[in-house]
């Protein structure tokens, strides 16, 4: 039958990128002579049954947009859109199939939040108590006046570093969040360093591979494609694509196309985690179950096998790192027996050998299991070892990423084809359009992202060494004045809710909270005021694409349907807040906000040529380019000493002087530790903690029915993927737990009730909980959360070095029946 | 008579239920009803052995909508004669019009295939997007994976390409209608008649 047949489908032939035009919807003649007369022809008009779809209609146009939520991903949405309300969505069906970014299930919905009753619908003012979530409409003069106020009498009461511009990741988009850029008009404000995904990663990681290091960029890890075409063997450690990077312009195709290119040659791949996650499922051999939290005693005990079976690779070792033996190790640390070799062969700190024996214990991995590991990836030539941001979300998350780095430089697989550099995948080697621009910010000092709580309880008294404060030696301040755009992290998405909820509730701490947001978020509950804002789908909409790292895009997109109810977009009103402060024409520079659109797709286009014309682009909706695979520290490889990494010694620095600086230094809490190696320590928690009353462990992990608490509400997506946690049956059996069955989870901290899954997919002993549910519990009551937000179950003890969200995977809970 | 059908690749298959959402977005579904339904199969168990671990646990998803039987089951038992099967295309259809509402079908669909709307008391299923075949356009929901694990066309043409086996747990026995369906099976997928293994998410499909 072959290619003549097939063509007819083919969406090159059928489907162009339609404009912001009447949609040309001619088909194939020859298909449409086939499927000449629809029944759903006869229905228009009436009231139909449910599945007529929507029929080429003279009214209909399409509009191009994007999906701008924190999967990283920004997958294409084209809006049909008939007599101004938008009917139905299509995503990218242009060019190669291949290399379409292709919407997941949630950017499938977006209709149904973009046209939910529950949007927020005009500007409110609190009038019960903060969090009670009561209060009263108001005009938006009186908010932007009431804002404008506030920021006033913040920063003359209090100064600038008073007001915090809180981590929130709903909205990405070049021109959704002028936030900084306005507040840097009027002298700036605290930021944060580090961020939610990647905190613990993100501070330990420059200890080992240099202060240039980034989780997001293609020159510290290797891209998918480079394992798709030349690895042997991939060993994930917590990464689930499927899970965390489900769209088409994010890293699930790009994984399916590595296990489909390692295993058609002959490879494996081999998944560590503590669920059979979704990019396991379909496999028989793929998932290696491990107890969360112990990455770094697996990688001990393989590094145990590895020098023992001397399948280490010591010229590596010795040329390229610095601190895996006595004679690799830094002058102010030598004939300490403080090598990791040291420490993993049982000569130095806690003198135990890190056996496979020892692993096997604290991991759950049989010690035959972890000698096999060892073997295999000894054995592979282009082992392409890599980590998920899981692993590095528990309390002992600084030392857990380090260690899984180590892994590939111990055997001498790095910057090499095929390998990567225990980091996860790469991304796109270049972002072809930016974003308007932020300003300089007048406040030098910043805090670490996950601190923002503590800086509101008694900011002034962190400083650098208590509090991991950057930029300067302390806070002068407090926080009196939070703003929040787009963001779910004053409850949701922070950690202990419940003393969170307490903190947040006292009025004399933080003074205002400004909440801007689409719908009722927990968060939004604790505003003084809180703004409604117009959906990206109704207004212009321009990005640069995310995670997929063989293609990169642009979109640029235009408004769908108008702004629903009085919801405005962010950028006029900031515009009136900057009017009211006087400085209305640094904010504008006398651009609307279409205006900054086209501004900084230019600017684009000014390094990229290729990029169409913006009035061509308008039309188009996207503009794809394919991308060369990156091998991670290739240069650094290729050449140590032409290219030395960032590192104080120009090495990999498997133990960090700089770290055991820090550590003599600061001032720790005692369940804070900070390591020079890259040792396994339980952490807060962690593995040996669970008792009488709490006897398993809780771990979270992303739900494939929301990005982290966006979309949480969407009726539909709860009933297509219903929010479980699963328990395995070893331990839902003696507490005579069924599936469907309500449950509650008590930790320390908090109580929720949550339906079960009884699972053979989640390790016994732990209980896997999905994170991003919406909290619901009455905060004056009993404060038992019917929503299932796994905050309600972690606690706020945040991690030494990063002083990071670490406790956000590491849990001890009890389960029963509701 | 063309016969057209779809191909599903069990080894891609994450279970996202994108196909599903960009079902429901198309048709305008509301939540009780799906066309396009994706079933979690999963099986095994673990063995501790001194506290550590082995297991034989495996999972994978199958995605179903109608399979537009060469005999199909909904079309026989219609007591109103509004179950169709395009002369054209093979495509099986409900017309409104015509149905009484009496969810005869329902019942009759070894797939669970047909569904019953109660806002307009009639029942309703995949039409495998007749109206976007019209303007040759493949289904929404093949259009719309993100794995590119769904494919729609003509069911020899499928065959030749992918294979024919349609049998796949959990759903039934592909030789009691005929299945326009093509299954390219995972490495832990099972045959139909698979009795070690379950439907984990019956909430998610009934």
């Amino acid at each position: 039958m072959g290619k003549v047949e097939e063509s007819k489908f083919s969406r090159r032939t059928f489907c162009k990128a339609g404009g912001a035009t009447l949609l040309a919807v001619a088909g194939s003649t020859s298909l449409g002579s086939l499927f000449a007369c629809t029944p759903s022809e006869t229905e228009s008009g009436s009231k139909s049954p449910s599945g007529d779809g929507a029929t080429a209609n003279p009214n209909e146009k399409i509009a191009w947009s994007a999906c701008n939520v924190n999967c990283g991903g920004n997958c294409a949405f084209q809006w049909h859109v008939i007599d101004g309300k938008i009917a139905y969505m299509e995503t990218d069906n242009t060019g190669d199939d291949e290399m379409q970014s292709r919407a997941c299930l949630r950017g499938r919905s977006m209709r149904r939040w973009i046209n939910h009753p529950d949007r927020l619908q005009y500007p409110m003012k609190r009038v019960g108590k903060r969090g009670e979530g009561k209060f009263e409409q108001i005009s938006w003069d009186e908010a932007v006046q009431t804002i404008a106020d506030q920021l006033k009498y913040t920063i003359d009461t209090y100064g600038n570093e008073a007001i915090h511009n809180i981590y929130a990741t709903g909205m990405y988009s070049a021109t959704g969040n002028p936030s900084s850029r306005l507040l840097n008009c009027i002298g700036g404000c605290l930021d944060g360093h580090f961020d939610y995904s990647t905190n613990m990663l993100s501070a330990a990681m420059p200890y080992f591979y240099g202060d240039d290091f980034s989780p997001y960029d293609n020159v510290h890890a290797s891209s998918f494609s480079e394992a798709a075409a030349n690895s042997d063997l991939v060993v994930m450690f917590g990464n689930s694509p499927a899970e965390t990077r489900m769209g088409g312009a994010n890293a699930t195709w790009d994984f399916a196309q590595v296990r489909e290119g390692v295993t058609g040659r002959g490879g494996k791949i081999i998944n560590i985690d503590f669920r059979l996650n979704e990019s396991a499922s379909g496999s028989t051999d793929e998932w290696l179950p491990i107890r969360p939290g112990t990455d770094g005693a697996l990688v001990a005990a393989l590094a145990h096998e590895w020098i023992s079976n001397s399948q280490v690779d010591l010229d590596f070792l010795h040329t390229y790192c610095v601190g895996f033996d006595e004679e690799s190790m830094p002058e102010s640390a030598k004939g300490q027996n403080k090598s990791y070799r040291d420490y993993v062969m049982g000569t130095g700190y806690d003198m135990v050998a890190k056996t496979v024996e020892w692993a096997a214990e604290i991991t759950q991995i049989p010690a035959s299991r972890i000698k096999e590991l060892a073997a295999d990836i000894a054995g592979a030539e282009a082992p392409f070892i890599c980590q998920g941001w899981g692993p590095q979300r528990h309390t002992n998350g600084e030392d857990s990423s380090r260690a899984i780095s180590l892994l590939p430089c111990l055997i001498g697989k790095v910057g090499l084809p095929g390998t990567n550099t225990g980091q996860r995948e790469a991304e796109p080697p270049t972002y072809m359009v930016g974003s308007i621009p932020s300003g300089d910010n007048g406040v030098a000092v910043t805090i670490p992202v996950y601190q923002w709580l503590n800086a509101v309880d008694h900011g002034k008294d962190m400083t650098a060494t208590n509090a991991g404060i950057k930029g300067g030696d302390k806070l002068s301040t407090d926080i009196k004045f939070i703003w929040n755009y787009a963001g779910n992290c004053l409850t949701n998405q922070h950690g202990d809710i419940n003393y969170t909820h307490e903190i947040l509730a006292d009025e004399t701490k933080c003074e205002f909270i400004l909440v801007w947001d689409t719908v009722m978020t927990d968060s939004a509950k604790y505003a003084d005021i809180l703004l409604p804002d117009a959906m990206r789908s109704e207004q212009m909409n321009l990005i640069t694409q995310g995670y997929a790292e063989y293609y990169t895009a642009v979109l640029l997109g235009t408004a769908a349907q108008e702004p629903a109810f009085e919801c405005r977009s962010s950028y006029d009103v900031m515009t009136d807040i900057a009017d009211k402060l006087g400085v209305r024409e640094d904010f504008t520079e006398g651009r609307s906000h279409d205006d900054w659109v086209k501004y900084v797709y230019e600017q684009g286009a000014a390094d990229y040529p290729e990029l169409p014309p913006f009035e061509e682009m308008l039309e188009k909706g996207i503009y794809k380019i394919a991308c060369d695979a990156a091998i991670g520290l290739k240069d650094f490889r290729d050449d140590p000493v032409a290219n030395p990494l960032s590192t104080p010694s120009g090495k990999i620095e498997i133990y960090s002087e700089q770290l055991a600086e820090i550590a003599a230094e600061w001032e720790l809490e005692e369940w804070q530790v900070i390591n020079p190696l890259p040792v396994f320590t339980p952490g807060l928690y962690g593995y040996g903690s669970v008792n009488d009353e709490y006897p398993l462990y809780g771990c979270g992990y992303h739900h494939k029915s929301r990005t982290h608490s966006s979309f949480g509400f969407i009726e539909d997506l709860k009933v297509v993927a219903r929010n479980e946690i699963w328990v395995n049956p070893v331990d839902a059996d003696s507490r005579s737990i069924k599936s469907g069955d309500v449950c509650s989870v008590k930790s320390p901290h908090g109580e929720i009730q949550v339906e079960a899954r009884v699972t053979s997919r989640v390790i016994p002993g732990t209980i896997a909980i999905p994170q991003g549910a919406w909290h619901d519990a009455d905060m004056s009551g009993d404060k038992v959360d019917k929503g299932g937000c796994v905050n309600t179950l972690t606690t706020y003890k945040p991690t030494g070095l990063a002083k990071g969200n670490g406790p956000a995977h590491s849990m001890i809970v009890q389960v029963k029946k509701a | 008579m063309a016969q057209y059908g779809f191909y599903f690749d069990s080894s891609r298959c994450t279970g996202c239920k994108t196909c599903e959402m960009a079902c429901k977005d198309y048709k305008n579904l509301d939540s009780s009803i799906a066309f396009r339904k994706v079933y979690d199969y999963e099986g095994g168990s673990f063995t501790d052995t001194d506290g550590t671990l082995t297991h034989n646990v495996f999972s994978y998803h199958v995605s179903q909508a109608c399979n537009h039987c060469d005999s199909p089951a909904c079309l026989a038992v219609c007591p109103a004669g509004a179950v169709f099967k395009d002369d054209d295309s093979g495509l099986v259809y409900i017309d409104a019009k015509v149905c009484s509402g009496q969810k005869v079908c329902i019942d009759a669909c070894p797939y669970g295939v047909p569904l019953y709307d109660s806002t307009v008391a009639k029942g309703v299923k995949c039409d495998g997007c007749r109206d976007r075949n019209a303007q040759g356009l493949k289904p929404i929901c093949v259009d719309a994976c993100p794995l590119r694990a769904l494919d729609f066309g003509e069911i020899e043409e499928l065959r030749s390409k992918y294979g024919d086996n349609a049998s796949i747990a959990p759903l039934p026995d592909p030789s009691k209608t005929q299945p326009n369906l093509t299954v390219k099976m995972a490495a832990a997928a099972k045959p139909s008649e698979d009795t070690t293994g379950f439907i984990a998410n019956p909430l998610e499909v009934s």
